[in-house]
């Protein structure tokens, strides 16, 4: 474990414990090895006709191989993006505008990234028709319910794979074949899922898929759209003809080949990576809830992401049990409102009915490279001294101990 | 998470006067948790001066640190004297907070208030 020093003054912790990975995880040492050459040896412009280009050229398209093997999809129909938001982008924008498949509606569910739903809530006001489907109480989609959305009008469905913050994993499939009886084109945004779950563009029946580098020991600003053939986009940012007329720009080939080889070390170690995480996760679970009561998990209990926990300590607020834990030298996220710059509290916790007492007080922890077993007693320690002494201020806590009272002498 | 001054940072750790006055006098409360901050404040009164003072406050940071420098603030001092005390002051006595906090977390001063008005309407009809 890393040891370091908080900054201020009489806040000093010596632990360091990440439990935010999905916010930012380091590179995997491999991938950055991978990626050092192209920033000052192999610099050449891919579109060069000379030799300067050949090396960077042939290492994007060994990525593009990479990539897509991770999603067992032709690399042909791989795309590079700096972002799953800018992929996301066109996806949605780029459909539309193509106008292949006359129609007005378009079709996600209401716990989709914000680069999908604000995306949404612009062609709402521009006069498309949006239908934001419910998820139960784990966060899941029920396909009856995209099935009776569906309408002669519908130009796209887009549903993630997986859900960032809760974890809960959609049964891709069965709502895809739900869009091909209909030929409405299908896409996943699997950013939060890719390189931690089995994906298979073949399997899942996906049109478009969205992924991340940074989200498995990429680098930031690496990111891919999987298109399949027959899927017309217009590019949402217009230039050259790079790749392939999509996506202008000269490519950024260090975060390329980054991803390409996090992609590599992904599908390779795959299920003995997620299979440590899992199981931390899981002992990490247990133990808090053995330690602290009053606990609700967030999301599926099983089908979920391997290395995801999402917790609500009642009757406390999220970035008041943050900033403690942060002076305890243990980092996570929470859904409160206070920690979100729009000031608006988790529209995932409140699309699986959470209240929102419950929703202020989530903590998203994810594990990543350094999670350690061994650390599981000391956030346990923390997590539960934090709770106690935060509900020892709570006006909700203290209502609650009366009603409890209450009911206990009836 | 925002920045904050290393003053709401020391009332935040180690905020002071948590808890309900027994039998109190006045009763405060604002905020509710869809917005995520809540306070109850219950004030003592005596000689029209605030005797003592306590919260309970679910909130961020600011919030909590909010509650603990108005309930040092209101202490001792009269009622006329706490019913001056605004939002504002409370923030530039914990050295300033982030602009996105000054309204949704700084309502201390507007639960100490609650509470005065709760004891003096009470006042009033055990008067009259």
């Amino acid at each position: 474990m890393i040891v370091r020093c908080q900054v201020r003054e009489g806040l000093i912790s010596m632990k360091d414990i990440n439990l935010d990975y999905a916010a930012a995880a380091p590179l995997d040492k491999k991938v950055l090895e991978k990626m050092m050459p192209f920033f000052t040896e192999h610099y050449g412009n891919p579109s060069s006709g000379h030799i300067l280009g050949e090396k960077p050229k042939a290492a994007i398209e060994e990525a593009r191989e990479a990539v897509a093997d991770l999603i067992n999809a032709e690399a042909k129909n791989v795309i590079f993006t700096a972002s799953a938001s800018e992929a996301n982008n066109l996806v949605i924008k780029g459909l539309v505008k193509a106008g292949k498949r006359k129609g007005n509606h378009l079709i996600a569910s209401s716990i989709e990234h914000f680069s999908v739903l604000n995306q949404l809530k612009t062609l709402k006001k521009e006069g498309y028709r949006v239908t934001l489907l419910p998820v139960d109480k784990f966060g899941m989609i029920n396909p009856k319910d995209l099935e009776a959305a569906i309408d002669d009008q519908t130009i796209l469905i887009s549903i993630q794979t997986a859900n960032s913050e809760i974890g809960t994993i959609q049964p891709i499939a069965e709502l895809s074949a739900l869009a091909r009886e209909r030929n409405i084109p299908f896409h996943t945004d699997a950013a939060a899922a890719a390189g931690w779950i089995e994906l298979d563009v073949e399997k899942m029946g996906v049109d478009l898929l969205t992924l991340a580098g940074d989200q498995f020991y990429g680098p930031k600003g690496s990111a891919a759209l999987y298109v399949k053939r027959g899927i017309r986009l217009m590019p949402q940012i217009e230039g050259g003809i790079q790749e392939k007329g999509l996506r202008a720009g000269t490519e950024n080939v260090p975060a390329i080949v980054g991803l390409g080889e996090a992609a590599k070390i992904a599908k390779d170690t795959n299920s003995e990576r997620t299979g440590k995480l899992a199981a931390i996760r899981d002992q990490l679970k247990e133990s808090l809830f053995k330690a602290v009561p009053n606990l609700h998990l967030n999301g599926h209990p099983e089908k979920r992401l391997p290395h995801n926990l999402n917790l609500s300590v009642e009757f406390v607020e999220g970035e008041a049990l943050l900033m403690r834990l942060q002076i305890a030298g243990i980092y996570v996220s929470s859904g409160s409102s206070c920690t979100s710059q729009a000031l608006k509290s988790s529209h995932v916790l409140s699309a699986i009915g959470r209240p929102p007492e419950l929703a202020q007080g989530s903590l998203q922890l994810t594990l990543g490279p350094n999670s350690s077993a061994e650390d599981i007693p000391y956030i346990t320690g923390q997590l539960s001294e934090i709770a106690a002494l935060l509900r020892n201020m709570s006006p909700l806590y203290h209502q609650y101990l009366k009603e409890e009272k209450t009911n206990a002498s009836v | 998470m925002p920045q904050y001054s290393d003053k709401v940072m020391d009332h935040f750790t180690k905020p002071r006067n948590i808890g309900e006055v027994e039998e109190p006098d006045g009763v405060g409360e604002v905020g509710n948790p869809v917005c995520g901050d809540m306070m109850k404040f219950t004030i003592k009164v005596k000689d029209n001066r605030i005797e003592d003072v306590k919260y309970l406050t679910f909130g961020c940071g600011a919030a909590i640190a909010v509650s603990s420098m108005v309930s040092e603030m209101a202490r001792g001092k009269t009622l006329e004297e706490a019913k001056k005390i605004t939002n504002k002051q409370v923030a530039e006595e914990l050295g300033g907070l982030p602009g996105n906090k000054m309204h949704c977390s700084n309502l201390g001063a507007d639960a100490l208030h609650k509470a005065i008005d709760d004891y003096m309407a009470k006042e009033k009809v055990s008067a009259g």
